[in-house]
């Protein structure tokens, strides 16, 4: 099983989009995915796969329910497990929640092919503890000033503490062909100059794919669906789709 | 044939909430009394009253918890920093003993301008407890918080606080702080007992004393900004 966590610095950069429907594109291509709803709380996917879950990852935590009884299945083919807003009390990473969490890691292991973990903004300890479970960190960046700043302080934060060398970006929101090469080659630089000194191996940011500024991504989170489901030929889904694929044969 | 149950009228306290409005020196609402604009005057005077500390004219522990709540709010959305101050007047109980508590007053009401006066128009002020203080400072940024701190317990230490005819004491404040976690939702519950574990350190180190939750260190710095901005060409969005 894979597991990758997706992480952004900033908030609002389309991070949850870019799990769900990748997780979509996965499903689709047979691979059995799980989406963890890792934002603690504060996560909007059951808001953007338009679900009320009756029982979530709380309930798990708390012993009232198993872990089986609170992954849901999506329309899509995928699975999502989420926190549920009694999280809000798991806002600091206690022992207790990092052995919770752990446990559900190991328990989903043998059932999925790839789990995306939505984490949650910023580089809180929720966050960086959240990542340190996954073997791959997907950064979601769009290009913005504050999204470029804080994506740069989470690989920085992330090569230093957790001895991560690889991050694979996805650019959302492109306005012109090229500009996720742009993105990419502009962080490197600065990791080059003020990151790579400092360790032992070099850290390599790859570039999965460019997400282009699509109204049909609007329309899509408006009517509460997946832009994989709801128009699979839109510029922005057919992107998603060539990153899904990178995605296999990291 | 059962009796029709009479017409409830509704039992406005009035004349015990005038009463009320007038004791507490905020001025009476306008308009023909009774009328609907003097009766919204009425409910407004007395929310402001109920959010009021009798003592100091501070926020009250009530309009202090609502203010943390939407504050921490507002922060896991937005990600702006704000720092939460609380504070203790340190030896205040022998204040009290010594001076009798009309002096004690005088004291509570001192610190509680001194606070006012060291803080800007938009931050809360609030007597959450007996010589118990707290203060809210939306958008401070983690490198102002000690600055901020250290200004308002400089206050507090200069001002001389008259306790009886011709005699003057001063007092001092410990004051623990903490800034809200950016991004990430918490509780308020949470934020106040982080702010209270530094007031606890600073008492414990000796009071008169300042202690902020150490942040993390900010990750970029201007010269990594520089460089992460120097060539790249940013589209106007929307």
């Amino acid at each position: 099983m894979t597991i990758t966590a997706v992480t952004s610095g900033k908030g609002g950069v389309g991070k949850t989009f870019v799990s769900a429907n990748l997780a979509a594109a996965l499903a689709r291509n047979g691979r059995r995915v799980l989406v963890l709803d890792a934002d603690l709380g504060l996560a909007n996917l059951d808001v953007m796969l338009n679900l009320f879950p009756k029982i979530t990852l709380h309930d798990v935590f708390t012993g009232k329910h198993s872990l089986p009884e609170a992954i849901v299945s999506v329309s899509s083919g995928f699975w999502v497990l989420l926190a549920g807003s009694g999280m809000v009390e798991y806002s600091r990473m206690t022992l207790e929640i990092r052995e919770q969490l752990q446990k559900v890691i190991t328990e989903i292991e043998p059932r999925f092919d790839h789990v995306l973990l939505d984490t949650g903004a910023g580089i809180s300890d929720v966050v960086l503890y959240t990542v340190s479970l996954a073997r791959d960190v997907l950064v979601v960046v769009t290009p913005e000033p504050t999204s470029l700043t804080d994506a740069y302080a989470t690989i920085k934060v992330l090569a230093q503490t957790q001895g991560r060398r690889r991050f694979d970006l996805v650019v959302n929101q492109t306005r012109k062909p090229g500009e996720g090469r742009a993105v990419r080659q502009q962080l490197q630089q600065v990791v080059d100059r003020y990151v790579n000194p400092g360790l032992d191996a070099p850290v390599r940011l790859e570039l999965l794919g460019d997400v282009p500024s699509d109204s049909a991504v609007r329309e899509s989170v408006q009517r509460r669906q997946l832009l994989q489901e709801l128009m699979p030929g839109s510029p922005a889904s057919v992107a998603l789709s060539a990153v899904a694929g990178k995605l296999m044969d990291l | 044939m059962d009796p029709t149950p009479p017409k409830p009228t509704p039992k406005l306290q009035l004349e015990r909430a005038l009463q009320l409005l007038g004791h507490s020196g905020l001025p009476m609402p306008e308009g023909e009394p009774g009328s609907d604009g003097w009766l919204q005057g009425v409910v407004d005077a007395l929310v402001e009253l109920s959010s009021r500390d009798a003592l100091t004219g501070l926020a009250n522990r009530r309009a202090f918890d609502l203010a943390l709540a939407r504050e921490i709010d507002r922060v896991a959305r937005s990600g702006e920093p704000a720092l939460l101050l609380t504070l203790d007047i340190d030896h205040f109980k022998r204040v009290n003993d010594t001076w009798g508590h009309n002096a004690g007053d005088g004291v509570l009401r001192a610190v509680a301008t001194a606070l006012i006066d060291s803080v800007r128009p938009m931050d809360l002020v609030a007597r959450v407890g007996g010589e118990e203080f707290a203060i809210i400072l939306p958008n401070c940024a983690a490198a102002f918080g000690e600055t901020v701190a250290e200004r308002v317990r400089r206050r507090v230490e200069r001002m001389p606080v008259p306790v009886a005819p011709g005699q003057q004491i001063s007092c001092t404040v410990s004051i623990g702080g903490a800034f809200a976690p950016q991004w990430v939702r918490s509780t308020a519950a949470l934020w106040v007992e982080r702010a209270d574990q530094q007031l606890y350190l600073a008492k414990a180190q000796g009071r008169n004393l300042v202690r902020l939750e150490p942040t993390a260190v900010s990750v970029v710095s201007n010269e990594e900004r520089r460089l992460l901005f120097e060539t790249f060409q940013f589209q106007d969005h929307e």
